[in-house]
């Protein structure tokens, strides 16, 4: 059955995570100029263009399909799915059973799916290069974020991720090798799904180094309003997976509801210091050159799979 | 006092630093004969003692001397005595055609006694680790000869040999680990965990399927110095490209020594065990090489690399008579090893004064060897019909006995192994017998050898070989016979 | 403060030096650069040194410390310091070229672990250390050692590779039977260290004939 609190805690989470990406992006950017010694556009910079865009006419190509409007609806309905399956505050979610690794995953690779083909809809040069890159990126990152899942699943026992959150989260402090491997690998995954230094650069607009940025040229008004809103969203989906594995100290388990209160700034304070930590990465390092990505990428790979290797014979001997 | 295993394993060592030092003088070579003669008479005093008294153990069990390995180690320094006696004239004649310098000289003197002190701590030792970091370190001092002459191909060879040996002996080191952690939960740790007198005494208690794993690595280590296919790749080369006294002593001498660590090994895996599983292993290697080298015989062109594969095939021979076990096969195998031995090294010095008299090593553009100088063309086509089997040499006798076991104990053997004894006798001798005989090529350097060359050597060896064949002296018998029975 | 120690927490750290181990030979394999190669190479010395000595200190084997010191000396700072005095008077600081490029290189390696880890493991079952959990994985750097050594066209990545392999060993010894007797463990050491200057030598040899330690100049040699 479904339980009162568990009801009120997925809703809180879905309108939290569509309210607060905006934010956490916002913050990765401050941080990132604080770091370069630049004053910033402020923490709230994203809500105010997300203002500005929905107040825009919305072009649209002569020649583009209806797919080409209906895309940013669905791009934004599918992080907002994932926004909804992943534990950021609590574990006891209506949802649960459905969530799923795997369903989540594949939720993920619908989104992508989806933008790619918009961005080829219209026939333009950059959208079908960044849809190609966009997919190559995909290919590999995808297995990669397939193995961490699985690791962590190996670990619990189970691929429900509240299931796992909460195994996770419940387990006495013990060394775990294969999920320092697991986080690294995690880490260079999300890197590259969204569109950060060092496989992508999110505000390039250069033929040679675009990616993300390719796939939306072609966006204007509200649809880029709502695939902008999407993008900073699979961020906020990719920090809570990451915080949610590793480091799920502060989440509520069970229906709880003051510990679905505290969570609430647990889940701040963790964001704020993983977006920090973001702009650091993205600061210190330099960005790859396009082909050395599936490099990168499959290095993430192996280090995902010895991650799953390690805990199969080291953690279970 | 144990004087005699000092003075067999002391000479050589001293000898070595003696002549690192001193290597390059005149009388370098001659210093090199007089610490070979001296290790060989330490040895044959050291075989009198065990003969008489049995087997030894020495300086708190560290050293041990059973009739197995006594034989090997007075074969291993007659043989190194007699190759040093060849080898005097023979580098004198390379530096006199300026192939060599002094400074050479005297690396190669250094590292023949101390390759020769390796591969006696090899056989002396009764430690499994020291014996690994003595085989390996027989390795090393010879890479640096092999690459002697400094042409492109013996520094391919040398790196070839330095590399695969290497990997090869990094494989026995983790056979060595796994035999120590089998051992350590019977004997304890500490170093008598790693004694073989030890590890044979409880041989029957050891984990088989550690022991089992652990000899397939110590196989494949071991197996690779001892040539045996498809782990040779590095001998024909290091024979070939290598001077000639390092051709003799690789393959009279450390191949030999290396079976001895295999054999060693296989009898802790036997009695670990209890099936043929160790025996059946170094059948299969054995007969793969015998075949295999039979028939890349037929397709060298070199003289030297011909007998690398000769010896190949001689190895893969004994091989597999020690792994067929049993008191006939495993005598066989001792004896195969003894006059495999004393042939092949003559061979090579043979060959040796053909090539320096000839000038070149491709089998093509030497002939007439025995109307351009008698002896060496004697030395050479007596030693091809010896290691071919044919009678009344050792090598016939030896063949013949491990052929008839084979018959009775693994009938499926005989026709790989009649089979790669013909083709390796009528490839042998279709090459070597017109370089012997035939008119003389018009391309020889005229004159003669600017020194006399070592020809006793040669004509010694084949005497003993021809003894061993035609007559067995009783207590040799005897002797070989409770090697056997070590083996098992 | 042994008593800190309980035999679960000795396993995990113990298992987290296996792991970096095991991260450090995948990076040798996937790195390009010979100056890092050799820097990586003296980190994986460091951290056989550290467990080591950690596993000394965990179990009360003294000679361990001296084996620990021994590696320490020899494989994080005399090896280092010979390899990169070669580098120097070689000459030579190319990025390394292998014959395969570097992410199969790497599946190849992913496959060798998995073999590795099934391999090790009725073994490890029998071992009776506490790091007995950690000898699959001394066996997979092992095997990766190996495939660096065949996947690279010059000599001194691969004499690196030969290094790295002989490192790996001397984990195995410690993580199955809390290291060889001390003699033996000298021994080898030596051995190492002779060859090590003996493949010096080597290189000059063959650089002084070739113009190049590119290991394609030495494969003129072909049965004929």
């Amino acid at each position: 059955m479904i339980s009162w609190s568990g009801a009120v805690a997925q809703l809180t989470e879905l309108v939290l995570a569509i309210l607060l990406a905006p934010l956490l992006l916002g913050w990765v950017n401050q941080c990132r100029a604080w770091l370069q010694n630049k004053s910033g556009p402020g923490v709230l910079r994203p809500y105010l263009m997300l203002r500005r865009l929905f107040a825009k006419d919305a072009i649209v190509a002569h020649g583009a399909s209806p797919l080409f409007r209906v895309v940013p609806y669905v791009l934004f309905g599918a992080m907002a799915m994932a926004a909804a399956i992943v534990p950021t505050l609590g574990t006891d979610l209506p949802y649960a059973p459905a969530a799923d690794a795997i369903a989540l995953v594949g939720i993920l690779a619908l989104a992508r799916v989806a933008l790619a083909l918009a961005a080829m809809d219209v026939g333009t040069a950059f959208g079908s290069l960044g849809a190609r890159r966009e997919m190559m990126v995909g290919f590999l990152a995808e297995p990669a974020l397939l193995m961490v899942l699985f690791t962590a699943s190996l670990i619990s026992h189970t691929t429900s991720l509240a299931t796992t959150v909460e195994t996770l989260s419940q387990r006495e402090l013990a060394i775990y090798p294969s999920l320092a491997f697991a986080g690294v690998a995690f880490t260079m995954v999300s890197l590259a799904e969204n569109a950060r230094i060092p496989v992508d650069n999110p505000s390039t607009h250069l033929e040679l180094t675009m990616i993300h940025e390719a796939m939306i040229l072609e966006y204007s008004g509200r649809h880029l309003a709502l695939v902008e809103w999407a993008a900073s969203l699979k961020l906020f989906v990719y920090s809570c997976i990451g915080i949610a594995l590793f480091f799920p100290f502060g989440i509520a388990q069970g229906g709880d509801a003051t510990g679905l209160l505290l969570a609430l700034p647990a889940l701040v304070l963790k964001l704020g210091i993983g977006g920090f930590l973001l702009a650091l990465i993205e600061t210190l390092s330099a960005k790859m050159r396009i082909f050395r990505a599936p490099e990168f990428l499959g290095t993430a790979f192996i280090l995902a799979v010895l991650a799953l290797l390690l805990h199969a014979f080291l953690e279970t001997s | 006092m144990n004087w005699e295993i000092v003075a067999v394993l002391g000479i050589p060592l001293a000898g070595g630093a003696a002549l690192a030092a001193a290597g390059h003088r005149r009388w370098a070579a001659e210093l090199n004969v007089a610490l070979s003669i001296a290790t060989f008479v330490a040895a044959g005093a050291l075989t009198g003692r065990v003969v008489r008294t049995g087997p030894i153990l020495a300086f708190e069990e560290q050293f041990f001397v059973d009739p197995l390995n006594v034989f090997l180690v007075a074969l291993t320094a007659f043989v190194a005595m007699t190759t040093s006696m060849f080898s005097r004239p023979y580098m004198r004649i390379e530096e006199d055609h300026g192939r060599l310098s002094a400074a050479r000289l005297r690396l190669y003197h250094s590292m023949y006694q101390l390759f020769v002190f390796t591969m006696l701590l090899t056989l002396l030792t009764n430690n499994m680790g020291i014996l690994w970091v003595a085989l390996e370190a027989a390795t090393l001092t010879t890479v640096l000869l092999v690459s002697l002459y400094r042409s492109p191909a013996s520094l391919e060879a040398a790196w070839k040999y330095f590399i695969l040996c290497g990997v090869g002996i990094a494989q026995a080191l983790f056979g060595t680990i796994l035999l120590y952690m089998a051992s350590q939960k019977l004997i304890g740790s500490g170093i008598d965990a790693l004694l073989w007198t030890h590890l044979a005494g409880v041989r029957s208690q050891l984990e088989p399927t550690v022991l089992s794993i652990a000899f397939v690595f110590l196989l494949v280590g071991y197996g690779t110095k001892v040539g045996l296919v498809p782990l040779h790749n590095w001998l024909p080369d290091a024979h070939a490209e290598g001077p000639t006294p390092v051709s003799a002593v690789l393959s009279g001498l450390l191949l030999n020594v290396a079976l001895y660590a295999l054999v060693r090994c296989k009898v802790l895996a036997d009695g670990a065990l209890g099936t043929p599983f160790a025996g059946r292993l170094m059948m299969g290697f054995g007969i793969a090489s015998v075949v295999v080298a039979a028939f890349f015989l037929s397709r060298q062109r070199d003289v030297k690399r011909l007998f690398a594969y000769s010896s190949i095939e001689h190895m893969g021979l004994v091989t597999f008579a020690f792994g067929m076990a049993g008191p006939v096969a495993s005598f066989a195998g001792l004896l195969h090893m003894t006059v495999h031995s004393l042939t092949k090294s003559a061979i090579f010095f043979a060959v040796g004064h053909a090539t320096q008299k000839t000038g070149t090593q491709v089998m093509e553009d030497i002939r007439g060897l025995m109307r351009a100088r008698p002896t060496i063309g004697w030395g050479l086509i007596i030693g091809t019909v010896a290691i071919l089997g044919v009678p009344p040499f050792g090598v016939f006798a030896s063949e013949f006995l491990i052929l008839t076991s084979a018959m009775r104990q693994e009938p499926w053997a005989t026709p790989f192994l009649l089979l790669a004894l013909g083709v390796a006798f009528a490839a042998v001798l279709s090459k070597v017998q017109p370089m012997v005989f035939g008119d003389t090529s018009e391309k020889f350097p005229p004159g003669r050898l600017p020194h006399q060359p070592a020809l006793l050597p040669v004509f010694a060896h084949y005497a003993i070989v021809l003894t061993l064949g035609l007559y067995m002296p009783p207590y040799l018998a005897d002797w070989y016979r409770e090697a056997a029975r070590l083996i098992g | 403060m042994t008593a800190l120690l309980t035999p679960a927490l000795i396993g995990q750290i113990i298992n987290v030096f296996a792991a970096v181990l095991l991260l450090v030979s995948f990076a040798m394999l996937a790195q390009r650069r010979i100056l890092s190669l050799i820097d990586l190479f003296a980190a994986q010395g460091l951290v056989l040194c550290l467990s080591t000595a950690f596993v000394a200190w965990a179990t009360g084997q003294t000679h361990l410390y001296w084996s620990a010191g021994l590696t320490f000396l020899l494989k994080v700072l005399l090896l280092p310091w010979i390899l990169h005095r070669l580098i120097r008077r070689l000459n030579v600081k190319w990025d390394v070229e292998t014959l395969i490029n570097i992410p199969t290189t790497m599946l190849v390696g992913l496959v060798l672990v998995i073999f590795a880890f099934n391999l090790a493991q009725p073994v490890s079952e029998l071992a009776g250390t506490v790091t007995r959990g950690t000898l699959g994985i001394a066996l997979a750097a092992v095997l990766l050692a190996f495939l660096m050594m065949i996947t690279r066209s010059k000599a001194v990545p691969q004499v690196i590779g030969f290094l790295a392999m002989e490192n790996s060993l001397f984990f195995a010894a410690t993580a199955a039977t809390y290291g060889m007797p001390m003699v033996v463990e000298l021994g080898i050491a030596l051995d190492v260290l002779v060859g090590v200057v003996i493949l010096g030598v080597f290189f000059f040899q063959i650089r002084e004939r070739f113009d190049s330690l590119d290991i394609r100049h030495l494969e003129k040699l072909r049965e004929e």
